[in-house]
């Protein structure tokens, strides 16, 4: 009886999902040919960004500008996961006394190796959220980035610490920052998050207006939360 | 022609990787075969010019999933069958 229910449910859903996608064109040209003439959303975004925002990225502009409350709500729930997890496994500074971070000491080539490398890949991690709106990238893909190297200095080096303090006080301004951008755009007189300042000169590095400093607030939560997630996680005790 | 050649060659291995990963029973290579998977995806996007996307899954994909994976391996068993036995003593 169970089985035949989980059948026909399994038949419904697959119906639906049949009936949604056969009306989809595969392969075909959907977004048509790009001129100002064009009526689509993508044609819009394609002809018009890159004069309207001088942003050479067209893709920032669109997740940053027109998409950015979306944008906003993608780091909340990034803030919610990191939160979640901390209340459940963050360990208090008595309890962390017996807590050791790894099994095995680390060798001599690794250690070297990360000490060459931290300062590198933070360095690029930080280079592509600030260039965001001129190459691909952005705040996610560079704090991600960040959060990997300070990952390997943690598996790496048993005296290396977070402080989670500076830690907790860095991802709250850049929240905060985020949408008191947002908000100074309805003060302006606009909507909320709207480029309201001046646009500058396409491909140079202070240009498109609000972009860039949003896209660098998101790089430094999504790093600082990211790094957060992993020092938790590698402080739980192994079972024995 | 190579280049139609080389693509068909990644499509195998990602596929190949993918299937290792789901019948592998030591959980350690499993993840590694999802590693694998993210790398080869990362490439796919490259070529097919979604440069952003491409990075997002380099960054996340290969290295922070995996990353976790491990960490979960550690604190847990590295043997899919012994985790297995366990939930069913604990049923």
């Amino acid at each position: 009886m169970k089985k035949v229910l989980v059948i026909i449910l399994l038949i419904t859903i697959g119906y639906f999902l049949v009936e949604t996608f056969v009306d989809i064109p595969f392969g075909e040209n959907r977004i048509g040919n790009i001129d100002a003439n064009n009526n689509t959303v993508a044609g819009y975004y394609l002809s018009n960004t890159i004069e309207k925002t001088k942003v050479a990225n067209v893709i920032t502009a669109i997740v940053v500008n027109y998409r950015g409350l979306d944008t906003l709500g993608e780091v909340t729930v990034l803030f919610l996961a990191s939160t979640g997890l901390a209340s459940i496994l963050y360990r208090r500074k008595e309890e962390e006394e017996d807590v050791e971070r790894l099994n095995l000491p680390s060798s001599r080539l690794m250690r070297t190796g990360i000490r060459v490398l931290f300062p590198t890949i933070v360095l690029l991690g930080i280079y592509v959220f600030i260039h965001g709106h001129l190459t691909p990238g952005g705040g996610f893909q560079g704090g991600t980035i960040v959060a990997t190297g300070f990952l390997l200095m943690l598996i790496t080096y048993k005296g290396f610490n977070t402080n989670h303090n500076r830690m907790a006080w860095i991802e709250s301004l850049a929240g905060l920052s985020f949408v008191g951008i947002g908000i100074w755009g309805l003060l302006s007189g606009n909507t909320f998050l709207e480029n309201s300042s001046e646009v500058g000169v396409l491909n140079s590095l202070i240009s498109g207006g609000l972009i860039p400093v949003i896209y660098i607030v998101v790089g430094l939560k999504v790093a600082v939360e990211l790094t957060g997630i992993l020092d938790i996680l590698l402080k739980i005790k192994p079972k024995k | 022609m190579i280049f139609i050649i080389l693509l068909i060659l990644m499509a195998v291995v990602l596929l190949a990787a993918a299937i290792y990963s789901v019948i592998h029973r030591d959980l350690l290579f499993a993840v590694m075969g999802t590693g694998i998977v993210s790398v080869i995806l990362s490439l796919f996007f490259y070529i097919l010019q979604a440069p952003d996307v491409a990075l997002t899954e380099a960054a996340i994909g290969i290295a922070l999933t995996t990353i976790i994976f491990i960490i979960t391996i550690r604190n847990t068993s590295r043997d899919e069958d012994e985790i297995i036995d366990k939930e069913n003593e604990s049923l």
